[in-house]
C-alpha cells in the first residue's frame, strides 16, 4: 500500500511503501505540515503534573516551530491519554488526521530529578515509530526545558529520519545603546531563547565583541575583542568564563576566528599594514601557519566538516567573492559567478552546502550553494542579512538582520534550508552575530 | 615636563571655551566620533588646533582605500603639523559605512587607516609615531541609512594619542 501524505512529490514528500514507516522528507521543504498530536502527558507522581504540563507545551512548540509539523490542537482531541503504557485508539487519532501521535509521561523523585517518557506512533499505520515500549530520560528538574528538547529531538530524529536540534544553544553579541555607540556583550541562550546568560560585560562603550564561533563540543568560544583598544582574538571558557588572548598579535587585526572541526586549531584573519591573509594557529604548538599570501582582503575563513578544506571570502578578483582552498593553504578555487558579493561563507556541518551572505543591487541576502558553488539559492532578503550560521543538522540557518534607519536595531532570524519558516529567534536586547551550538552532550 | 606644562594649558584653555565646542571629548573620543568644533580659538600645538585648523579625518568612495585629493591636500596639512609638534603619537583609525559585512569592513576600515599611515611616512612622519586600528563598521558617525550619512563614516580619523602627557 502506497499513499502519499500530502502535497507535491517535489517539495514534501512522505511517501508509505509497505512497511516503510512514517516520514517526512525534508531536504527541499514543506509546504504542507505534518499534523501530530501531543496530548499532555501523563502525570506519574504528583510532582510530575507541572513538569508534566511543560514539558508536553515545550515539545509541541519545539517541533510546530521547524515549520514541518502542525500541532492538532487539544481541543480537538477525542481521546484522552491516561496511562502511558496502555493500547492506543487509533481511530481517535484518525478521525481527527493525525499522522503522528506523541505520548509522555512524567515523574519526579525526591532526589530532585525528573523522568520523562514518551512514544511515538505513526498513527495510519497503527504502530509504533522506533523502540516499542518508548524512550525514558532522566535529569534535575532545574534542567526540565533541556530534557524536554532531547524528548523534541527524539521525535524529531524518528519522523524525520535525521538528527534534531533541539537540546542546542547560540552565542551571540547582545547590543545595547543607540545606533553608533552600541555597547556590545557575549551572551549564550537556548536555541529558542531561555536561559540566556551574559559571558563579558559591556562596562565601557569601547568594549566591542565580534563574532563569537562555538568549538566542536560547545564549551570553549573564539571570538574578538577591543578590550586593549585594538582587536585581538580571544579563547573563552563557557562554564568559567574566563577568556585570553589566544596569541600576541601587537601592531596587527586578528579577527574572524574560527574552530578547526578537531579543535586544536583556530583559523583566522591577520591584518598587517592594511592587508588581510588567512592564518592557522594551533592551540597546541602556538605557532602560526600562513595560508593565503595576496593583497587582498581574505577573511571570513570556515573549515569543511571534515577538515580537508577551508571555504573563505576574497575580493582578489575585485569584490568579495567565496573560494576554498585545501587546508593546507593552496591555490584557492572560486566557487561563486553569480551576479553580486559574496562574503562570510560556512560550511554546514553535513558537508555539503556553503550558506553564504550575499549583497546585489542594494539588498541583502542569506543563501547557500553546493561546495563547489552550483545550485545557488537565496533564502532571504532584506536591508541587511548577514552572518549564517547552521543548526547542528545542517537543516535550519540563523542569522542577524538589522533594519534600516536611525532607528535600526539588529536581531537574530532563523530560516530552514528550503527558505521557508523565518522566524525571529527572541532575545531582550537587540542581538547579531549569531553561531549555533553543536548538540548539547 | 615641557609636555606636563603643555597639556595642562590646553586643558584650561578648552575649558574656558568649552561653552563653544560641539565636540564631546577632549581629543574627540575614543572613536573619532566627537571632535572639538572649529571654534578657531585653540592654542597652537594644540589637540584642539589640530581638529579645528588642521582637520582630524579623509573621507572615502564606496569599497575604496584610495585617497582621493582633498584627502591628500588635509593628510599634508596634518603631515606639516605632526612634524612640528612631535610630542604627540596618532591613533589612525579606520571606519567604514554599513554596507557591508561585518569582517569586510573591519578589513576594509584596516585598508583606510593603513592608506593614511602610508601617506603621512611618505611626507616624512615617523612610521613608529603612528598606529592603526580598524572599527570596521561598528561606529558610525552618521547613523542615517543614506548616501549622507554613509559618505561621512567612510573614513579615517587621526586621533591624537595622549599617552604622552
Amino acid at each position: 500500500m502506497k499513499r502519499i501524505i500530502s502535497l507535491t512529490i517535489v517539495l514534501l514528500l512522505a511517501t508509505r511503501l509497505g512497511a516503510e514507516p512514517l516520514r517526512i522528507t525534508i531536504t527541499d521543504g514543506v509546504i504542507e505540515p505534518l499534523p501530530f498530536a501531543a496530548p499532555p502527558f501523563v502525570a506519574e507522581t504528583s510532582g510530575g503534573q507541572q513538569y508534566a504540563e511543560k514539558i508536553s507545551q515545550l515539545v509541541a512548540q519545539d517541533l510546530s516551530g521547524t515549520g514541518l509539523f502542525r500541532e492538532i490542537p487539544r481541543q480537538a482531541h477525542i481521546s484522552n491519554i491516561t496511562s502511558f503504557a496502555s493500547p492506543v485508539q487509533f481511530s481517535d487519532w484518525k478521525a481527527i488526521n493525525a499522522q503522528a501521535l506523541v505520548i509522555g509521561a512524567v515523574s519526579t523523585s525526591l532526589n530532585g530529578n525528573v523522568t520523562v517518557k514518551v512514544r511515538i506512533f505513526d498513527v495510519f499505520a497503527g504502530q509504533t515509530l522506533g523502540d516499542e515500549a518508548g524512550y525514558k530520560l532522566v535529569g534535575k528538574v532545574a534542567g526540565w526545558r533541556k530534557i524536554g528538547h532531547k524528548v523534541s529531538d527524539i521525535i524529531y530524529s524518528h519522523l524525520t529520519g535525521e538528527s534534531g536540534y533541539f537540546d542546542s544553544r547560540i552565542v551571540f553579541v547582545s547590543e545595547g545603546g543607540r545606533k553608533g555607540a552600541r555597547k556590545k556583550r557575549l551572551a549564550i541562550m537556548d536555541y529558542d531563547g531561555a536561559n540566556l546568560r551574559y559571558l563579558t560585560d559591556s562596562s565601557s562603550s569601547s568594549s566591542i565583541v565580534i563574532a563569537p564561533r562555538f568549538s566542536p563540543t560547545g564549551d570553549r568560544v573564539l571570538f574578538t575583542s577591543y578590550k586593549t583598544g585594538f582587536p585581538q582574538i580571544y579563547l573563552l571558557d563557557v562554564g568559567s568564563r574566563r577568556s585570553r588572548p589566544i596569541q600576541n598579535s601587537q601592531g596587527t587585526m586578528t579577527f574572524s576566528p574560527r574552530f578547526s572541526p578537531d579543535g586544536n586549531s583556530v583559523v583566522y584573519s591577520r591584518e598587517q599594514g592594511g592587508n588581510s591573509d588567512i592564518y592557522l594557529f594551533s592551540l597546541k604548538t602556538e605557532r602560526n601557519r600562513r595560508l593565503t599570501r595576496s593583497p587582498a582582503i581574505d577573511t571570513a575563513p570556515s573549515f569543511s566538516p571534515d577538515g580537508s578544506q577551508i571555504v573563505f571570502e576574497s575580493d582578489r578578483s575585485g569584490n568579495q567573492q567565496l573560494y576554498v582552498m585545501s587546508a593546507s593553504g593552496g591555490a584557492p578555487k572560486r566557487i561563486s559567478f553569480k551576479q553580486g558579493r559574496y562574503g562570510t561563507p560556512v560550511w554546514s556541518p553535513r558537508g555539503d552546502m556553503i550558506a553564504f551572505t550575499k549583497q546585489n543591487r542594494g539588498r541583502f541576502h542569506i543563501g547557500v550553494m553546493r561546495v563547489d558553488g552550483r545550485e545557488e539559492r537565496l533564502l532571504t532578503a532584506s536591508f541587511l542579512d548577514e552572518g549564517p550560521t547552521w543548526s547542528p543538522n545542517g537543516r535550519v540557518i540563523a542569522f542577524t538582520r538589522e533594519t534600516q534607519g536611525t532607528n535600526g536595531t539588529s536581531h537574530l532570524y532563523s530560516v530552514d534550508v528550503s527558505g521557508r519558516n523565518l522566524r525571529a529567534i527572541p532575545t531582550p536586547d537587540g542581538a547579531s552575530d549569531a553561531a549555533w551550538s553543536p548538540l548539547n552532550p | 615636563m615641557k609636555q606636563i606644562f603643555r597639556m595642562v594649558l590646553v586643558a584650561s584653555l578648552v575649558i574656558t571655551s568649552a561653552c563653544t565646542n560641539t565636540g564631546s571629548g577632549f581629543f574627540g573620543n575614543e572613536n573619532g566620533t566627537g571632535g572639538l568644533g572649529g571654534t578657531g580659538s585653540a592654542a597652537e600645538g594644540s589637540a584642539a588646533e589640530f581638529q579645528s585648523a588642521v582637520g582630524d579625518r579623509v573621507f572615502f568612495e564606496m569599497d575604496q582605500s584610495t585617497l582621493n585629493s582633498d584627502a591628500k591636500t588635509l593628510l599634508s596639512s596634518q603631515a606639516q603639523w605632526l612634524i612640528s609638534n612631535s610630542d604627540y603619537n596618532v591613533v589612525l583609525e579606520g571606519h567604514a559605512d554599513e554596507q557591508g559585512t561585518r569582517e569586510y569592513n573591519l578589513a576594509l576600515g584596516a585598508r583606510r587607516a593603513n592608506s593614511v599611515k602610508e601617506y603621512l611616512v611618505s611626507l616624512g612622519v615617523s612610521g613608529d609615531r603612528l598606529q592603526t586600528v580598524s572599527y570596521g563598521k561598528e561606529r558610525p558617525i552618521e547613523i542615517c541609512s543614506a548616501e549622507s550619512c554613509y559618505s561621512q563614516n567612510r573614513r579615517a580619523v587621526s586621533v591624537l594619542d595622549n599617552l604622552g602627557f
